[in-house]
């Protein structure tokens, strides 16, 4: 199960006065199994590419490659291929329209053509696997709080059981608390499933934490696809486009410049942590 | 995929038509309607579309983006020709059956058809060149003689206005709601029906909570800005006529005087 996007280039409202280049010339693949986080500005063409990649918009030129057939030939099944490659929008709790938690959940897998059993069995995992309450299951989506609206509406892209998952800034309008849950709930989806992620965000720290691999836009061009260490490692680069590093990167290269010998290329706060304790030798 | 809608959307260039004061915009279509409703003779579509032409042309909107507006109403001018080539009496050209179509069936088709189009078009070239906001403030101003009758005008031209500017807002939302729930597998492709209406349901239901959402919100920030309806208020950018404002009332009355006289010139004939 692998994407391959080959050469990719988007352009919204073309031949019109609003002719915008939103991604260009954009190449490169998923592997099974692979966290990875994709990293840019506002408008710097992330939520256009993810949509080009389950075959919601259509490119300019090139194409996306899924399990070795181009997605936008025009015998390919997208309806089957949304079902594998699931997209998780910005702000999904928009999408709920169900009277009840659970029918919402059902939408997806029922649209497969799926038997009933089948549809209910995967909106009960789907719901188990986000960690909604039975109790919750037949009330009304527009009673519950933010934080679950969102676990609900994501449990409705799981319930197709999707090989390669992507989420457009799951986080985004959460407290941190909320943040940090959803962020869990991706590990553990990914543990349990084995799916691919996909993490489309703005925080340097999330990514740091989680992404095994960064792809980074700026200006709807690729201009990273490496691992975070090596992608962090461009300090300059990265708060030359807006986006900086995580924040222990920033700690340890001021410490670095006050002249403590601390290493700078650690991204994740535990690996900091033991950096400055190994230099202070209290290890 | 919905955005081929313009109506209600400005295009920011610069023009002589972007540049008039709103009011002779909303005169101007509205004298322009009238005038389409006064053609009695064939002739008289001539100055209409030289008129519209000319107008679209100084207005520096690429008419490409002008048509797509025809689209929404494609069927009903289809709908609309059809009943006319085969409901209007007269002259016999062919007939199929009990379908007759008469010499003035395709005239009144081909007249019914332009008329809707430069209907859209007319009004489609107010809101490409005028921001919902010089709009309100050009209806407000015209219609305020009637607040002596205790007739809402500020009301009613603040709701036009906030109707106006959630148009493309809403349509955005709307296209990425249809896009999300593809993506949860929704077909809107489908060609039977009643499956079509059912299929709208998934896209009507967050719409219409993301419509109440975003009312609620601009009421607030309103409030919270201390809004409170049109008395006493003053404005940034008062209305005021200037030169070609005239000159383009004096346009806008000899256009009408031509549509008269070709109608006379040729009515009699």
């Amino acid at each position: 199960m692998s994407i391959i996007v080959d050469h990719l280039s988007y352009v919204y409202g073309k031949s019109t006065a609003y002719e915008v280049r939103a991604v260009d010339d954009v190449s490169f693949c998923i592997n099974e199994g692979e966290y990875i986080g994709l990293l840019g500005q506002t408008g710097s063409g992330k939520s256009t590419l993810i949509q080009n990649l389950n075959g919601l918009l259509k490119p300019e030129e090139g194409s996306v490659y899924y399990d070795g057939a181009d997605i936008f030939d025009k015998e390919y099944d997208r309806k089957k291929l949304r079902s594998n490659v699931g997209l998780v929008f910005q702000y999904p709790e928009h999408q709920l329209f169900e009277a009840d938690v659970f029918s919402d959940v059902c939408f997806g897998p029922k649209n497969m053509g799926l038997t009933r059993t089948e549809v209910e069995l995967r909106a009960y995992e789907a719901l188990k696997m986000v960690g909604i309450r039975d109790e919750d299951f037949y009330i009304s989506p527009f009673d519950l709080s933010g934080g679950e609206k969102r676990r609900v509406a994501i449990a409705g892209v799981l319930a197709m059981k999707p090989k390669v998952l992507i989420l457009d800034e799951p986080s985004a309008g959460l407290d941190p608390g909320g943040r940090e849950d959803i962020l869990r709930l991706i590990d553990s989806i990914r543990q349990e499933t084995g799916m691919s992620i996909i993490l489309v965000s703005h925080s340097m720290d999330d990514v740091a934490e989680h992404a095994e691999r960064l792809l980074v836009m700026y200006k709807s061009h690729l201009i990273f696809d490496d691992t975070p260490v090596n992608v962090f490692s461009q300090y300059e680069t990265m708060n030359e486009i807006g986006l900086g590093v995580p924040q222990v990167m920033e700690v340890l290269t001021g410490l670095r410049n006050k002249g403590i010998p601390v290493r700078t290329d650690m991204i994740t706060l535990n690996e900091a942590k033991n950096e400055i304790l190994r230099v202070f030798g209290r290890c | 995929m919905l955005r081929d809608i313009t109506l209600g959307q400005y295009y920011k260039t610069e023009s002589v038509i972007h540049s008039l004061d709103p009011r002779v915009k909303v005169i101007g279509v509205f004298v322009y309607i009238i005038s389409l409703f006064m053609i009695k003779v064939s002739q008289g579509y001539i100055p209409a579309t030289v008129f519209l032409i000319l107008i679209i042309y100084m207005s520096k909107v690429p008419p490409g983006y002008m048509v797509r507006g025809l689209k929404p109403i494609l069927i009903l001018m289809i709908i609309t020709g059809l009943f006319n080539l085969f409901l209007t009496p007269g002259e016999e050209l062919v007939h199929f059956y009990s379908l007759r179509i008469t010499k003035e069936g395709v005239r009144m088709m081909i007249e019914m058809i332009l008329r809707l189009a430069y209907l859209i078009l007319g009004t489609s070239v107010m809101t490409l060149t005028t921001t919902p906001n010089q709009l309100t403030d050009a209806i407000e101003k015209l219609f305020s003689p009637l607040k002596i009758f205790r007739f809402p005008v500020h009301e009613i031209a603040m709701m036009m206005s906030i109707a106006l500017s959630f148009i493309p807002i809403l349509v955005d939302e709307t296209d990425r709601i249809m896009k999300a729930q593809m993506a949860r597998g929704a077909d809107f492709e489908n060609r039977n029906l009643i499956k079509k209406m059912k299929a709208m349901i998934p896209v009507l239901v967050p719409l219409f909570v993301s419509a109440f959402r975003r009312a609620n919100d601009l009421s607030l920030a309103m409030e919270a800005r201390c809004y409170r309806g049109g008395d006493g208020r003053t404005r940034m950018k008062p209305l005021r006529y200037k030169k070609r404002d005239v000159m383009a009332y004096i346009v806008l009355i000899l256009y009408i005087a031509v549509i008269i006289l070709t109608g006379k010139l040729f009515g009699q004939v």
